[in-house]
Formats: structure tokens, C-alpha cells, sequence
């Protein structure tokens, strides 16, 4: 019985192995969808900054809201 | 929300000058790099600034001439403002300087002067908040802002056209050599990064004097 699961153990092992090294062959070829990583990775600094400045403006509509809001009590 | 066109105008504005302003072509320049995109941010910085300034000084002779304090709250929001982009120019400024005048404060005549412009603006703020009595402090407030106004023109446009500086620009005008950018960047510069920075600050002001009047109103009610 051990000596089974000992056999099975390695064919996993090598079936494994041969899994890995085929990722690893498939990693250094085909990369698709990178504009993200293209000239440098400038798009990461543009996605960066356009959260902030969404992140700001959402922040000053909703503060503009508000006081529009505070406004329309005092009326 | 009220009156939101210029509102939406300057989120479309600054979207545009942030993507194209990353992502557009530049000229190739050495030390500058990739920095001289920098023109669309820390450049824009100062242009907001002045205009607060100069609308600051409008409302404040508008009040000495009308007594009405509104015009004072008006006046003190935008010079706030204009404080705001100045210290935002300035501390952009030094990162930039840092990269390529390589130390971020090298006494040059132009950061010397906007950090005294600078500074006088805050004396501004100080004066006017020593004062209690309110008609007293609206007044004052006012000549003094005039005054600041006319300090800021030798400090900032007049004394480094005279001196020599690291900064761009040199005996001329002070702020920017025109011929350093080409069209593609003055494509971006002027119909959108100095319009869009200033009605974002625009914005600001605006929601500030309306908290100020607001508060007002509350205590004149209590």
C-alpha cells in the first residue's frame, strides 16, 4: 500500500514539475493586456493621479451639496 | 448644487490636462526630461495665484469704496485662495528644483521673492484676525491688502527680470521661457491646465465665502 502511494506520489511530483517548468516557458513568451506596464508604466501615475483628482472632486461636490443644502434651511 | 457649468467645465479641464499631460509628447530636453510636464501643474499654480490675488485686491477696493462686508468676506476668501496655490507652487517648486537645480532651495530670486509674496499674504490673515472690531478689521484689512498687492508686483514681476536666477525664463519674463515648450504643450497649457486649476480654486473660494456668509447669518440670528 505505501509502496502505491509512494509511486503515485512521485508521478504527482513529476506531473507537477513539468507543470511548472511549462508556466515558466509560458510566462517568458506571451503578454498580452500590458498597456498598463507599457513606456515605462507612466499609465500606473495617470490612473494614480486621476483617483486623486476624482477623489477631490467628489469631495468638493459633495461639500458644495451641503452647503447648498445649509442654504436652502436658512431661507 | 449652483451654477454648475464652469463647475463641470473645470473637472472636464483638468481630466484633459492630467491624461494629456502624462501621456502627451513632450520636447526632449536635457536635465529638464521628463519633468517639463511639470509646466502643467506647478506653472498653473502661479497663474491661479494672481488671479486670486487680483480679484482679491478688486473686492477690496470695491469695499472701501461701497462699506459693504460682503465685499471684504470676498476679498479675504480669495487672497486665502491665492495663499493656497502660492504655497502649493512653491512646495512643487522645490521638489521640481530638487531634480534638477539639485537642492530643493537655492535662494534664487524667484523663490525668495513668492515666499516673501507669500508671507506678506499671511501677515494679511494675522492682521486682520488681531483686530475685533469688525468694521475696523474690514477696513484695515483692505488697505492692507491694497498695500500687499503692490508688494507682491516688484517681489514677483519686477525684481527677477533684473537678477540673474536658475530659473527658466532668465532676464525677460521672469516666469517661463516661452521658447523652451512647443505647440503640443501650449495646447494643453493654456486652453486647459490654467483655466481648469483656476475654476477648481475658484470653486473652493466660492464654497468658502458661502460657509462664511452662512455662518453670519446664523449668528446675527442667534
Amino acid at each position: 500500500m505505501t509502496k502505491y502511494l509512494k509511486y503515485f506520489l512521485m508521478v504527482l511530483m513529476a506531473g507537477l514539475n513539468s507543470l511548472c517548468v511549462l508556466a515558466q516557458t509560458n510566462n517568458e513568451v506571451p503578454q498580452m493586456a500590458d498597456a498598463m506596464r507599457a513606456n515605462g508604466k507612466i499609465y500606473v501615475v495617470v490612473a494614480v493621479v486621476a483617483i486623486i483628482l476624482l477623489g477631490i472632486f467628489l469631495y468638493v461636490i459633495r461639500l458644495d451639496k451641503k452647503i447648498s443644502q445649509l442654504e436652502k434651511k436658512g431661507k | 448644487m449652483r451654477q454648475s457649468w464652469w463647475k463641470i467645465l473645470s473637472v472636464l479641464l483638468l481630466s484633459y490636462t492630467l491624461i494629456a499631460g502624462f501621456l502627451g509628447t513632450v520636447p526632449v530636453k536635457p536635465i529638464l526630461n521628463e519633468t517639463i510636464r511639470n509646466l502643467y501643474f506647478h506653472v498653473a499654480m502661479w497663474f491661479a495665484m494672481m488671479i486670486f490675488f487680483i480679484v482679491s485686491l478688486v473686492y477690496s477696493i470695491k469695499f472701501l469704496r461701497s462699506n459693504n462686508l460682503k465685499h471684504d468676506w470676498y476679498a479675504v476668501e480669495f487672497a486665502n485662495s491665492g495663499i493656497l496655490f502660492g504655497i502649493l507652487g512653491i512646495v512643487t517648486g522645490a521638489v521640481w528644483a530638487n531634480y534638477t537645480w539639485g537642492k530643493p532651495w537655492s535662494n534664487d530670486i524667484k523663490q525668495i521673492g513668492a515666499a516673501i509674496s507669500i508671507l506678506i499674504y499671511l501677515a494679511y490673515l494675522v492682521l486682520r484676525n488681531s483686530l475685533p472690531d469688525l468694521d475696523k478689521r474690514a477696513r484695515i484689512g483692505a488697505v492692507y491688502n491694497i498695500f500687499a498687492f503692490f508688494l507682491l508686483i516688484p517681489a514677483i514681476w519686477v525684481i527677477p527680470r533684473l537678477v540673474e536666477s536658475l530659473h527658466p525664463g532668465g532676464m525677460g519674463n521672469p516666469a517661463f521661457n516661452t521658447k523652451d515648450i512647443d505647440s503640443r504643450m501650449r495646447m494643453i497649457f493654456w486652453p486647459a491646465a490654467v483655466p481648469g486649476w483656476t475654476l477648481l480654486g475658484l470653486w473652493i473660494t466660492t464654497l468658502r465665502i458661502r460657509t462664511r456668509i452662512l455662518e453670519e447669518k446664523q449668528l446675527t440670528n442667534d
